[in-house]
């Protein structure tokens, strides 16, 4: 895939928030483009299945184009992560690096970052999550215990999964993966949110406050540090 | 509508002494009303401590109930018997070890299912139960019809509905659990998914066969080990490596074959047997609450929750003061009819002085602090709290408090310290980790109680100017985070996230308001009534031997060069360590006349009053931290505040010379 496909599918990403349209303006901006490239580079996104455009409103990432997506800024802030908390290179140079490395890193190195960093949460830079990766866990620490026998046969999930801090309120939602370490997990596993759990987000509090969510009749506000580790795929957006 | 304490007590006083005695543990979630069921079944027969080596608090009563006397002990408020927290080992090493003679599971029967998870593991344990239902009026409220006979059959416990806050059914959970104590049924044991159950089997088999004595019902061993739980496995580990080793092999190839964590499948197995069972005992009809939906949405809104949070707090404080005001003048009026401060009797009879002086004086500032500012204060916050509003204000402020590494829950003890800072250590307890609950008491030093506040206003609002009073307060509140901000880095550790449960909305009950409004205004009286009479009369032997000047001269460099104060204000500073007022009562005394402008300038009743709310706390805090954490840490706590006091009091005197 070329650069400039990932990059563009980046930017969609990180400007839209619950698959809300994003304009040729913002990325446009963002991207440092001017709006007729933006425009022609949308259209070929679209006849590729990336994304659906419509023109004069915006266009939005498809279930393919989110996969792809997520799958490059995962790589993003991984090495954001790295290069900021390992090789402690300052937090305004790190944005710049990572967009250099991360169309070269490989999913396997990608993982192994991942575990070394012990499986990071935000990106240092902004505060924003780090996605899921796209093995077919339900925690980090089957990784952990499955990798050195080579993750290959473990094959891929299929679903994209979305951090309930990124989400709307009123979406439902599956639990299908919490990230982090065992204390943490085994909390929130006792407090019903085991995996294949149907939740729905409630109300996202104002400030990067928690969240709020339905589960198994009762009602959790969860921080913001432990939703964007709660991961689920969504079943519904509207309310 | 019965009490049911009386109730049950009438009924037995002629049968007395006739039986065995028994115990009961009463175990549940946190906020199901365990507690309240606690106190209806014990009245006053209550002694509060903590678990013996820990900080858990442990409360233990007694009750006679048809010839039986029985011993009640409340279990801490948890979800689950994995041992991550101090409260759940204890909880489950009693109901293991002790084996009480019957575990009362009170349950909120509007959460039916999350509840259940927990009552699940009470039957692994393999222990006499008792299902108590409570809250079911909240539950039919929300539509919610519970088929108790069924849930009995297919748990294999008798069932209980209550509405422990107006008493119903205390009566029979007794009863119930009076019968199972004493027949003792054989239960057969729930059973969990096929698949996991044969592993179960499999390793109870095993350590049966090793014959491995642990005190512990060797199918929760198995399921313990199979959870992968450090402690048991430890203790198994001492006693037989073959267990270990089959257990090993066990997990590994049961995670193969479900490509999920062992601790993952039995969570969820719970989860499912749980969900299994509501299905089939507990029918729900939708039901529409208008009224409790728009103060949620309100409350929670992104302006009109902060509008709401601010409020709360603000409106919780101005009660304080305009309440408290009144009723402190009016206890004042009343004890100065027998008015015992008489400078004369000093000279004349020191011991006199000392037993009047000192200790009535200290009884004196008790009853003008206590009853009239700290009593509303706890009264309507525990009506606050209990209603369900502020978990809101909690869950709006979670954010801000992020930022000096607590999260929301840590509010309602910083509240509680605007009270008086003794209670409010205390209830640090609901925080997760021992970091947070230091951070926690380490900002409660700082918050202004209600006699700081009294100095404040007193000194400042009373004769600077009122705006200048709420100034400071609010730069009072810039130092707690700035504090906490300092704290934050200095102890080292990862701030946990917060999980808190947002029960709906209800009406509170005013027993339970009247019950917990007690319950802190209880800790203040043992705690701090004490030390401020003892105190008092210390202060007054210095006073009437005269060894307090030449210890405020030692401080002079401090208080009278570095900030600006009159001599005497040293000793006026000491007197404060014992209780904060006595900086206005030293000061009315010292200068003869309550114009406090006879003897300091308004700059230097800014810094006073500004250095009065930092450099200490007083020595009921103290005492408290020491009692809570350790004395170490108290004294650390105690140096940081006087630092803090100085620096900004120092620095605020220069700045007020340049400017003012």
């Amino acid at each position: 895939m070329q650069r400039s496909t990932q990059d563009y599918l980046k930017v969609m990403y990180s400007l839209s928030k619950n698959a809300e349209m994003v304009s040729n303006a913002n990325i446009s901006q963002k991207l440092d483009v001017s709006p007729a490239s933006v425009t022609e580079m949308l259209k070929k996104l679209a006849d590729e299945g990336y994304i659906k455009y419509s023109p004069y409103q915006g266009s939005v990432l498809t279930e393919k184009g989110l996969k792809e997506a997520q799958r490059v800024t995962r790589k993003h802030r991984l090495l954001e992560s790295f290069l900021s908390n390992v090789l402690r290179i300052g937090n305004d140079k790190v944005h710049q690096e990572a967009c250099q490395m991360e169309h070269a890193l490989s999913d396997e190195a990608e993982e192994s970052l991942c575990r070394f960093l012990k499986h990071p949460d935000t990106c240092p830079d902004d505060g924003k999550t780090i996605p899921a990766c796209d093995l077919p866990f339900c925690n980090c620490e089957e990784c952990i215990q499955l990798h050195q026998k080579g993750l290959e046969q473990v094959g891929k999930r299929d679903k994209n999964l979305i951090s309930i801090r990124d989400l709307k309120n009123g979406t439902f939602g599956k639990v299908s993966f919490i990230r982090g370490e065992h204390k943490v997990l085994q909390r929130l596993l006792d407090m019903g949110l085991t995996p294949g759990t149907k939740i729905q987000i409630i109300k996202v509090a104002p400030m990067t406050g928690p969240v709020k969510i339905a589960v198994r009749g009762s009602k959790l506000a969860l921080g913001q540090d432990i939703a964007c580790n709660v991961f689920v795929e969504v079943e519904e957006h509207t309310k | 509508m019965t009490n049911v304490t009386t109730d049950v007590k009438n009924k037995t006083t002629s049968l007395k002494g006739k039986n065995t005695p028994l115990t009961f543990a009463l175990a549940g979630n946190a906020n199901v009303g365990k507690s309240v069921i606690f106190n209806q079944l014990t009245g006053s027969n209550q002694i509060i401590g903590n678990w013996p080596g820990k900080t858990v608090e442990r409360a233990e009563g007694t009750l006679s109930f048809e010839g039986h006397e029985i011993k009640i002990i409340d279990l801490p408020g948890i979800y689950s018997f994995s041992t991550f927290s101090m409260e759940e080992l204890v909880s489950r090493d009693y109901v293991a070890l002790e084996k009480p003679d019957a575990v009362i599971n009170v349950v909120d029967a509007s959460v039916l299912e999350r509840n259940l998870f927990f009552t699940l593991q009470l039957l692994e344990m393999n222990t006499p139960l008792v299902l108590v239902l409570n809250q079911v009026d909240v539950a039919k409220n929300k539509g919610i019809l519970i088929d108790k006979d069924h849930l009995s059959t297919i748990l294999g416990t008798p069932v209980v509905f209550t509405t422990a806050t107006r008493g119903e059914g205390i009566y029979e959970a007794i009863k119930e659990a009076v019968k199972v104590a004493t027949s003792k049924p054989k239960y057969t044991p729930i059973k969990y998914r096929k698949d996991l159950e044969e592993q179960i089997q499999k390793l109870q088999q095993l350590i049966e066969k090793e014959q491995i004595d642990l005190k512990y019902p060797s199918r929760w061993v198995a399921i313990k080990l199979l959870e992968g739980d450090t402690e048991i496995t430890k203790l198994v580990i001492e006693k037989s490596k073959t267990v270990i080793l089959q257990a090993k092999l066990v997990i590994a190839e049961f995670e193969k074959n479900c490509q999920e964590k062992c601790f993952s499948i039995i969570a969820s197995a719970r989860y499912a047997l749980a969900n299994s069972i509501v299905a089939s005992s507990l029918q729900q009809d939708e039901v529409w609450h208008p009224l409790t939906d728009k103060i949620e949405w309100f409350t929670t809104h992104r302006i009109f929750g902060y509008v709401t949070a601010f409020g709360v707090i603000g409106g919780l404080l101005l009660w304080t003061f305009v309440v408290g005001n009144t009723l402190s003048g009016l206890i004042s009026q009343g004890l100065s009819l027998i008015n015992p401060i008489d400078p004369e009797l000093s000279m004349s009879a020191p011991i006199l002085s000392i037993i009047f002086n000192g200790f009535w004086g200290g009884l004196d500032a008790g009853l003008t602090l206590i009853i009239p500012f700290v009593i509303p204060f706890y009264l309507l916050l525990a009506l606050i709290e209990d209603s369900g509003l502020l978990t809101r204000v909690a869950f709006m402020m979670d954010s801000a408090m992020h930022r000096i590494g607590l999260h929301g829950k840590a509010l309602i003890p910083i509240i509680l310290g605007y009270g008086c800072s003794v209670p409010a250590i205390h209830s640090c307890k609901i925080m997760e980790t021992r970091r947070e609950r230091l951070l926690a008491a380490f900002a409660i030093t700082f918050a202004p109680c209600s006699a700081r506040t009294i100095v404040l206003f007193g000194m400042v609002g009373l004769f600077v100017g009122v705006h200048w009073a709420l100034l400071l307060y609010v730069v009072n509140i810039c130092i707690i985070f700035a504090m906490g901000k300092i704290a934050m880095k200095a102890v080292p550790g990862k701030t946990t996230g917060l999980i808190m449960e947002m029960s709906s909305f209800k009406r509170p009950s005013i027993k339970v308001v009247l019950k917990q409004t007690w319950t802190r205004t209880k800790s203040i009286i043992y705690v701090v009534f004490p030390i401020y009479i003892i105190g008092s009369a210390l202060i007054q032997i210095l006073y009437v031997y005269d060894i307090l000047t030449p210890i405020s001269n030692a401080f002079s460099p401090l208080t009278v060069l570095w900030l600006g104060l009159p001599a005497f204000a040293g000793v006026l500073l000491l007197l404060g360590t014992i209780r904060k007022e006595l900086i206005i009562v030293g000061a009315t005394a010292m200068l003869g006349t309550s114009n406090l402008l006879v003897g300091f300038t308004p700059i230097q009743l800014v810094i006073i009053a500004l250095v009065a709310m930092l450099y200490i706390p007083c020595v009921s805090t103290i005492a408290i931290l020491a009692k809570e954490f350790s004395w170490k840490t108290a004294i650390i706590i105690s140096l940081a505040n006087i630092s803090t006091a100085l620096i900004v009091g120092g620095l605020t005197f220069q700045l007020l010379n340049l400017f003012v």
